[in-house]
């Protein structure tokens, strides 16, 4: 059979979770990490953060909306899937998932986005003319009190939101690492690790795509890079990045000293299907070389546009190999047979519901979300709108 | 076409034995039929399997199964004392057309597995289905209901014998029935009612009359892959531990 090395069971010469099913682990990571970074400000005050803090929750926001889109594309049959919130099947850890997205997204991101932007919105809906108008005064929920009193209330609920969001990216990512680790049948998902290190490395590129995307954004509007902000981001990048890299690492010194039954399978799969995502571009690539150069900037002495050219090179890697992560754990996990016998193939279609264009429009499409996002809700201080806070 | 009195003679109770097995096709309920009296699995005795494929077959017609997939399927095991824990395992298409001659003078056993299903009384697919569309009987079949199942595939990732597939057409899982079916209406699964030498039995282990009893007691059995602890009731005699 075609793409076929040894023995596999028939059923399983096919993979039934498709490229479509890298993107959605890959998706809600950024989620969760472009949250959490967003957290660095409002809960631990690191001042440092705060041109991006908003810019964080937008763009977490963009990917929330577009992570379920995969798994829709992906479903047999994507109009039931509302049964999963209907009636859900309480062992599943994959039955969570509904009411996981919708706490995250309605609970704690929106709620919180609109708690910090009520302000604007309301002096928006106010100063707007037409269509964007009505959309403000939809917006604004019907409350246009914005006294100091009203703000400082505001202010003490999203305190209290993004307090409670921490927790809810780890669950909504960590959950996602559970679906994995959780399978006792597969043993290159099943570890307890798994969660812990889904989430880690879910920050780490969270925050590499936003950093990424306020180098670019401040750079489109023509505007000054606030270096000290990128330096702090990439220093919390890089400690993070420290935890995740040890974790995966002790998750494979312990296969590797454990050497159970799957082993002889899986380090043959490491070494011929998987040699070039695993080891050349998540180890090598989209690992070790942003840490030695992540490392580098936090003991060497760096010109500004040297250090740009650094993060922006790192930040790229991170989210190349966090893919490639991705990519070999949920792709790499159907290759070998469950009899650790044999090896298939994995042939991506093109131009199909679950192909390499559907995987792409479903990478962009967040970045449009976003688009939309930042015309509705500028992050940045606009002139207008200080001179309308001025005449408050 | 002229049919004979002589001829009709010998047609019609070959027709009406026939019959029940056209009706069993249909899938209305089975009035007599009580789910709490049976708890069913199979005994798949490797020591009497030749690798035919009759019950590969049957399976794929009884239950029009389409190409390239399968419910049930047999591997043909080649073990040398050299590499007990590594043998030589294949399945042309499933085995349904059995399996090519042994070449003269090769080293070694060679032996039959039939696989299906596991019947699993904690499966794991039935835990990670998300709605629930996979579930257990009362009386111990692992079904699923293909009007409920989104076709999400997680069930066929839990899955650690490779039982479950997408159905390239219906889009939801597939896996053996146990002949549901069948079963529901007292007779046998297709794939043993086809076995040409008993090497598959249906086994009602609820029914104190059923020779499963007497064989447990005098036969060492084993289950596929027992460290999974998922309570599968394919039960298999003479298997060797080089078998996952």
């Amino acid at each position: 059979m075609s793409g076929v090395e040894g023995y596999m069971y028939p059923n399983e010469v096919t993979l039934y979770w498709s490229v479509l099913i890298v993107l959605y682990p890959y998706i809600t990571g950024l989620v969760a990490g472009a949250f959490i970074l967003a957290s660095l400000e409002r809960v631990f005050r690191v001042d440092a953060v705060k041109p991006i803090y908003r810019l964080a929750l937008l763009t977490a926001l963009a990917f929330l909306l577009d992570a379920p889109l995969p798994l829709q594309f992906h479903l047999g049959h994507p109009e039931r899937s509302y049964e999963m919130y209907f009636t859900p099947h309480a062992t599943s850890a994959m039955a969570m998932f509904g009411y996981v997205y919708m706490w995250y997204l309605m609970a704690v991101l929106v709620f919180e986005i609109w708690l910090d932007y009520r302000r604007e919105i309301v002096l928006l809906s106010q100063q707007s003319k037409g269509l964007m108008r009505v959309i403000y005064k939809i917006m604004t929920l019907g409350s246009n009190n914005i006294s100091e009193r009203s703000l400082r209330i505001d202010e003490k609920v999203g305190w209290i939101v993004t307090l409670i969001g921490i927790p809810s990216a780890f669950l909504l990512h960590g959950y996602v690492g559970f679906i994995f680790g959780s399978l006792k049948s597969n043993p290159w998902w099943s570890s307890p690790l798994m969660p812990v290190v889904f989430i880690f490395s879910a920050m780490v590129s969270g925050i590499a795509a936003v950093m990424l995307i306020y180098m670019a954004v401040t750079k489109l509007r023509h505007q000054k890079i606030d270096m000290r902000c990128v330096d702090a981001v990439a220093m919390y990048m890089f400690y993070i990045f420290i935890i995740d890299f040890s974790l995966e690492m002790l998750d494979l010194v312990h296969r590797i000293y454990e050497a159970d039954e799957s082993f002889r399978s899986l380090d043959f799969m490491v070494h011929t299907k998987l040699y070039f995502s695993q080891i050349v571009l998540q180890i090598f690539i989209g690992t070790l070389v942003p840490l030695i150069l992540l490392f580098l900037t936090q003991v060497g002495q760096f010109g500004e546009i040297a250090r740009k050219r650094i993060y922006v090179l790192c930040g790229s890697l991170i989210l190349i190999g966090v893919f490639a992560m991705r990519w070999n754990v949920v792709i790499g996990g159907q290759l070998f047979s469950k009899s650790f016998l044999g090896y298939t193939t994995y042939k991506m279609a093109l131009v199909t519901r679950e192909g390499l264009l559907a995987a792409i429009g479903l990478t962009i499409l967040p970045l449009f979300f976003l688009w939309v996002l930042l015309k509705l809700l500028p992050p940045w201080p606009k002139k207008e709108m200080q001179e309308a806070a001025a005449g408050d | 076409m002229n049919i004979s009195r002589r001829q009709l003679l010998i047609l019609l109770p070959a027709a009406a034995v026939a019959w029940k097995y056209v009706e069993a096709g249909t899938p209305e309920a089975s009035p007599n039929y009580e789910m709490s009296e049976h708890w069913w699995g199979m005994l798949i005795d490797i020591t009497k399997c030749i690798g035919c494929g009759n019950c590969v077959r049957a399976c794929q017609k009884e239950n029009d199964i389409p190409d390239g997939y399968f419910r049930t399927w047999v591997e043909r095991y080649h073990r040398t004392d050299y590499h007990l824990e590594n043998p030589e395992v294949i399945s042309p298409d499933g085995g349904k057309e059995g399996f090519p001659s042994v070449p003269e003078g090769t080293q070694g056993d060679y032996f039959f597995v039939p696989k299906m299903c596991n019947h699993c009384s904690d499966s794991p697919c039935t835990q990670v289905c998300p709605v629930g569309a996979t579930f257990i009987s009362p009386d111990g079949v692992v079904l699923i209901d293909p009007k409920y199942c989104l076709g999400c595939a997680y069930c066929v990732q839990a899955c650690p014998y490779g039982c479950r597939y997408i159905h390239p057409e219906k889009k939801v899982a597939d896996k053996c029935t146990l002949c549901y079916h069948r079963i529901t209406k007292g007779l046998t699964t297709a794939c043993c009612e086809a076995c040409p030498t008993g090497a598959r039995q249906l086994a009602d282990l609820k029914n104190p009359n059923d020779p499963i009893h007497a064989f447990l007691k005098t036969h060492t059995v084993q289950v596929l892959k027992p460290q999974m602890a998922t309570g599968a009731k394919a039960f298999y005699n003479g298997l060797d531990g080089s078998v996952r």
